[in-house]
């Protein structure tokens, strides 16, 4: 993970700020170093893992991840949100390689998700997997709910959501996020988001014809 | 219309293995012979019209061309951030055919009636709009838009003229005092509305993109003045017009579905005499703009 803090500096122009304060960060490093089946030179592989950021909201992460598995220049990072810069405050998938969507309204990553999931079905792309990464918050939103039960009521088991769970939705979850995707005939698992191993092992969990739920806990916003 | 819709989109599915169904619950009997040959593109995702535009986005990211249908109000108004965000932003395109537009569905009341799904549609760049007015229409635009990547709108109506009719805007009948534009299935009333009148009756069941080459064409010389017969809110295409002939000092009097919620039921023949589109109201209308 050392290497990806001064990509994050560039990013923040920022010393002060620490792993912590970037809540996706080992999610999304799990995900690119040992899980997606993509590459810089396999963007538009038909046979590549898909990886859709449904919470665009926040990607100095995502960015720092892309540009240090060379999906971007490091240079791209100097200038976030800059005129003439492909690199905003929300990403955009016309703008930068290797962005399946783009996002920042929130809700909009999961019925996108699965859309991809059944084109991939409908070609016979059996193989790839398709991950999306929401946040605890961003779930407030109902279209992600439709998209939770079909997924689960026609069993899409080629997709895989993950939730970063920072406890910044404003009226939480009683019962827990991952009880949202169980009662709709998902497999759920909750992990720890800061260690990279369970993560690994829980995204690795999934099971044939159910679509798969991680939930990884990390720290409360804002402290 | 909505059979000659099925029958064609069926046939796409069958042709063209690019080609996908979304539905929402609506029409789905209609579809089921397609679904159960092809199970894996009619999908039938419940009644979930934010989902249902997501999975279009997602289908086309994956190089499927989607076709997505519902009412008009579930299918354009409900999801407009959908398709403005899951369709337009993402640069992945697919054709919408909405039933129920405007008030056809005017016995269910306003929560069915949408006559401001083109105004919505409108705020996005590159769409194709096709209004046809014959079910004979349909099967060649649906093809025609299957055949390309971008983002198509067909708005299917239960009022139909007596006869189908090709091509964008094109001359119907000519005259030398107006130029008078109907889309879709208007034309037949505003054939019955200017019998007798020395007017232009011009037909398009393809008003985007709006065809200002062929309005400047049919305009009269001497009487430069147009009057615009839409289907869906008065008005609509009235900036297309001004763009047109922003070098050609013209009147314009645009005709269409006032933007008032009537609180009324009744059948498509009553909302259409209540927002002046029968042949009566469209004949007042049109002389008085004349004179």
């Amino acid at each position: 993970m050392t290497d990806l803090m001064p990509l994050l500096r560039r990013l923040t122009g920022d010393e002060k700020h620490a792993p912590s304060s970037f809540s996706t960060l080992d999610v999304l490093w799990v995900l690119y170093d040992r899980i997606l089946d993509v590459s810089p030179q396999r963007v538009r592989d038909p046979e590549r893992d898909r990886f859709l950021l449904s919470k665009g909201h926040g990607p100095a992460a995502f960015y720092a991840v892309l540009a240090a598995k060379g999906f971007i220049p490091d240079a791209w990072l100097d200038d976030l949100a800059g005129p003439d810069s492909p690199l905003g405050h929300h990403p955009d998938r016309l703008l930068v390689p290797g962005v399946e969507i783009g996002s920042g309204s929130l809700g909009h990553g999961l019925g996108l998700a699965v859309g991809t999931a059944l084109g991939l079905r409908a070609q016979g792309l059996t193989r790839p997997r398709v991950f999306v990464l929401l946040g605890d918050a961003e779930l407030d939103e109902g279209s992600n709910h439709e998209a939770i039960a079909y997924a689960g009521a026609t069993g899409l088991s080629t997709l895989t959501a993950v939730v970063v769970d920072n406890r910044s939705a404003t009226h939480g979850w009683p019962g827990g996020i991952a009880s949202r995707f169980t009662v709709n005939d998902w497999t759920a698992s909750t992990v720890d988001g800061r260690d990279r191993d369970a993560i690994e092992k829980a995204v690795r969990e999934n099971q044939p014809g159910r679509p798969h739920a991680v939930v990884a806990v990390v720290e409360p916003k804002g402290t | 219309m909505r059979q000659t819709f099925v029958d064609t989109a069926t046939r796409l599915l069958a042709d063209d293995p690019r080609t996908a169904v979304v539905l929402a619950d609506i029409s789905t009997d209609a579809f089921g012979p397609a679904a159960t040959r092809h199970p894996h593109r009619v999908i039938n995702v419940g009644i979930r019209e934010q989902l249902m535009l997501g999975v279009a986005g997602g289908l086309a990211l994956t190089g499927l061309r989607p076709i997505v249908h519902s009412y008009a109000t579930f299918l354009v108004d409900r999801t407009y951030e959908q398709i403005k965000l899951d369709l337009d932003h993402q640069g992945v395109g697919a054709i919408l055919v909405s039933v129920g537009g405007s008030y056809d569905g005017a016995p269910m009341g306003r929560t069915h009636m949408s006559p401001g799904d083109v105004t919505l549609l409108d705020t996005m760049a590159g769409w194709t709009v096709h209004v046809p007015g014959h079910p004979a229409e349909i099967p060649p635009l649906l093809r025609a838009a299957a055949s390309q990547d971008g983002n198509v709108y067909m708005r299917l109506s239960t009022l139909v003229n007596d006869r189908p009719r090709v091509g964008a805007l094109h001359a119907a009948r000519t005259g030398r005092d107006a130029l008078v534009v109907a889309v879709g299935p208007l034309l037949d009333p505003v054939l019955r509305a200017t019998e007798g009148l020395d007017v232009t009756v011009a037909y398009t069941n393809t008003p985007r993109p709006f065809a200002a080459a062929a309005l400047r064409a049919l305009l009269p010389v001497d009487r430069p003045a147009v009057v615009l017969v839409e289907p869906y809110l008065a008005g609509t295409s009235s900036r297309l017009v001004a763009d047109a002939l922003t070098d050609v000092p013209h009147r314009l009097l645009a005709l269409g579905v006032g933007r008032a919620d009537l609180h009324r039921y009744g059948s498509p023949k009553d909302h259409a005499r209540w927002h002046g589109l029968d042949a009566a109201g469209l004949r007042r209308s049109i002389t008085g703009f004349m004179h």
